[in-house]
C-alpha cells in the first residue's frame, strides 16, 4: 500500500568540515559550512548523523559552541572513550569531511537575551559547551547582562576556552573555576565539586534571583540542580541540560 | 544512564511543528506539570522512553523505523501546553 | 522525513568489530561489547524479594518459585547468539538458567499465547510455540557470572531466535493469554513477532 511519507518540518541537511580545531587532549571544535546558513539561538544543539559506507548510521546530539551572529556554526565535542560518533568526530574529521545536522532545536535551554535578569552558568566538564555560546552571544551584542560561569573539570588542562574566559572578563561577565581531581600548585580557584556552599558564594544575583543553566553529566545536574533549589532559587527558573553516552555527546 | 527531554527536540521536531522541550506537559499519572525538557528520557534508538521526573510513568515513546515511518504514543501526557510562559 | 541512507561519512565505522558472518542475520552488526538498552531506569532487585509466577489464562497463579526455590531448579549452559533491534549482534554468547520447559512442566496451559511481565511495566508478548522446547530460558548468569542489573539482573527471559527486546529484563512471570496481546514495544510500532532472519523489526516487515 503505498503511503506519502510524512514531511517534516525539520530535515537532515549535510555539511562540510570547514576547520579542526584541538581545543584540549579530548576535545575538539569543527566549524561546519553548508549550503544554506545555519541560524540558532544561543544554548541550541544539533543532532549529527553519521553514515558509513555499507549504511550502518549513528546519531548523536553535540551542543553549538558558536554564538548566533558568528559567520559559521561550529560544535566542540569531547571524545567519548568507546563512544560509537565522538571518535569519529574527535580524532578522524578533516576539513572536506561530510555528515548530516539535524537542527538547531531546542526551545528550553536557550538564553532569552531580552531578560534583564542575571544569569549563572554551570558547567561540568563538556557541558561548558552550550553555555559558551550564551557567552559568546553576549559578547557578540554587546550586551550587559550581569553573566557569571562556575566551570567545574577534572583538572586544569581540560577546561575548555581558557583564554577566551580570561580576555572576555569584565563588563559584567567573569568565570570562576573548580578543579576536583588535581590542581596545580598555584591554581587560586575552588578545588572540590560543586555543593551548596559554592554555588551560595558564587552566584551573581540575589537569593533566588535570575537564571541558572547548568549543563553537564547526568549526575553532576541532578546533584547541582538540587542544591540550587535548596538554596532557594525557583525550579522553573533552573534549566539543565543533561550530557552523556548515547543520545546526547557520545 | 538516563538523559533528559532536551535530547528529543531533533527527533520530536520532525513531527510536531512546535518545540516540544519548552512546552508545559501535565503527567497522566500523577499531575506534575513540567516542561518537557524535564523527562527521564531513554534514549536507544529505535524506541524512545520519556518518563515523568515525579513518579517514573511513562509519558511518551517514539518509535522511527529509518525508513519514514514514525510511531509517537504519547497517552502518559494528560495536557500539553505550548506558547510563551508568563 | 530522514533519509533512509545519507551522505557517506569519509572513515566512519563506528563501533563494530569484524566483518560479516553468515551467523549475523541480516542488517545485523557485530559487536565486541555488550551495549545496555533500557525503557527506564535500572531496578536493583533483592532476591528476597523476587519471585517469578506463571499466571493462567483467568489470571488464576499455576506456580511460584522464591529465589532460593528457583537456584535450586537444574540450570544448564546455553550457547547463543543474539541479535538486537538495534542491529548489533553477539555471537557464542554463554548464558546460564532454567529452561523453561522445566518450570512448565505439568503446569502448561492451553493458551496459545503469553505475555512476559517485568519489574516496572515492561511486557513483551510470545507465542507459546515460540517459548517451549528447548528455545526459551530464564536466565541467571552469562560467561559465570551471575547477571547484573543493568543486564536485566536477577533473571532475565532468554529467547534467542527471537530480537533481543523478546528476552525480557528483570522477568517476574508469564501470564497465559487466548488472545495475542501485544506488548510495550509491539504496541508502538515494533513487529510483533521480531524474527531477526527475517528482519521483522517493525510493523509490516
Amino acid at each position: 500500500m503505498a503511503r506519502a511519507a510524512v514531511l517534516g518540518r525539520l530535515t537532515w541537511r549535510v555539511v562540510t568540515v570547514g576547520a579542526v580545531v584541538q581545543e584540549s587532549e579530548r576535545a575538539v571544535t569543527l566549524t561546519l559550512e553548508s549550503e544554506e546558513r545555519i541560524t540558532h539561538r544561543p544554548g541550541q544543539h544539533v543532532d549529527v548523523r553519521l553514515t558509513a559506507e555499507d549504511g550502518y548510521q549513528a546519531e548523536r546530539s553535540y551542543s553549538i559552541a558558536s554564538a548566533p551572529d558568528d559567520p559559521s556554526v561550529s560544535l566542540t565535542v569531547e571524545r567519548i572513550p568507546d563512544g560509537e560518533v565522538s571518535p569519529w568526530l574527535t580524532t578522524v574529521a578533516e576539513p572536506g569531511d561530510q555528515f548530516e545536522v539535524r537542527g538547531p532545536v531546542g526551545g528550553y535551554f536557550v538564553w532569552d537575551d531580552s531578560d534583564p535578569a542575571p544569569v549563572l552558568l554551570v558547567a561540568g566538564g563538556s557541558g561548558v559547551v552550550p553555555l559558551m555560546s550564551m557567552i559568546r552571544h553576549r559578547r557578540r551584542r554587546d550586551l550587559h547582562t550581569r553573566m557569571r560561569l562556575l566551570y567545574s573539570a577534572r583538572g586544569e588542562p581540560d577546561l575548555l576556552y581558557r583564554t577566551e574566559l580570561d580576555e572576555l572578563a569584565g563588563d559584567g561577565f567573569d568565570a570562576v573555576y573548580t578543579l576536583t581531581r588535581e590542581a596545580p600548585p598555584e591554581w587560586e580557584g575552588y578545588r572540590r565539586r560543586i555543593d551548596a556552599p559554592m554555588l551560595a558564594e558564587v552566584r551573581p544575583a540575589e537569593r533566588g534571583k535570575g537564571t541558572v543553566f547548568v549543563c553537564g553529566p547526568t549526575p553532576f545536574v541532578e546533584a547541582t540542580a538540587n542544591s540550587l533549589v535548596l538554596l532557594g532559587h525557583e525550579p522553573a527558573r533552573v534549566k539543565t541540560e543533561r550530557f552523556g553516552p548515547s543520545g546526547g555527546g557520545s | 544512564m538516563s538523559l533528559d527531554g532536551n535530547v528529543l527536540a531533533g527527533a520530536l521536531a520532525d513531527i510536531f511543528s512546535f518545540e516540544i522541550t519548552a512546552a508545559q506537559v501535565t503527567c497522566a499519572g500523577c499531575g506534575t506539570q513540567a516542561p518537557a525538557a524535564s523527562w527521564v528520557v531513554f534514549a536507544e534508538a529505535p524506541g524512545m522512553v520519556a518518563r515523568c521526573r515525579t513518579c517514573e510513568r511513562v509519558q511518551l515513546r517514539l518509535v522511527s523505523d529509518g525508513r519514514g515511518r514514525t510511531w509517537v504514543d504519547l497517552s502518559g501526557v494528560a495536557r500539553l501546553e505550548v506558547g510563551e510562559t508568563r | 522525513m530522514s533519509s533512509a541512507r545519507g551522505v557517506v561519512t569519509r572513515g566512519f565505522r563506528g563501533k563494530r568489530a569484524g566483518a560479516e558472518h553468515s551467523r549475523i542475520p541480516p542488517g545485523q552488526y557485530l559487536v565486541s561489547d555488550f551495549p545496555v538498552l533500557s525503557a527506564g531506569p535500572t531496578p536493583y532487585l533483592r532476591p528476597d524479594g523476587w519471585d517469578f509466577r506463571l499466571v493462567g489464562t483467568d489470571g488464576g497463579q499455576l506456580a511460584r518459585w522464591g529465589w532460593t526455590d528457583f537456584r535450586a531448579l537444574p540450570h544448564e549452559t546455553v550457547t547463543c547468539d543474539i541479535h538486537c533491534v538495534t542491529k548489533w549482534s553477539k555471537l557464542d554468547m554463554r548464558w546460564e538458567g532454567v529452561s523453561l520447559d522445566v518450570l512448565l512442566e505439568g503446569v502448561l496451559p492451553e493458551a496459545a499465547y503469553a505475555v512476559a511481565f517485568s519489574e516496572g511495566d515492561y511486557t513483551t508478548n510470545l507465542p507459546v510455540a515460540d517459548i517451549t522446547d528447548g528455545q526459551a530460558w530464564i536466565a541467571t548468569g552469562y560467561d559465570g557470572h551471575d547477571l547484573e542489573p543493568e543486564h536485566g539482573g536477577p533473571a532475565r527471559l532468554l529467547v534467542p531466535h527471537l530480537y533481543f527486546w523478546k528476552s525480557a529484563k528483570w522477568i517476574r512471570g508469564l501470564r497465559f493469554v487466548e488472545r495475542d496481546e501485544p506488548g510495550f514495544w509491539e504496541r508502538l510500532g515494533y513487529n510483533n513477532y521480531g524474527d531477526p532472519w527475517r528482519e521483522q523489526r517493525y510493523w509490516g516487515d
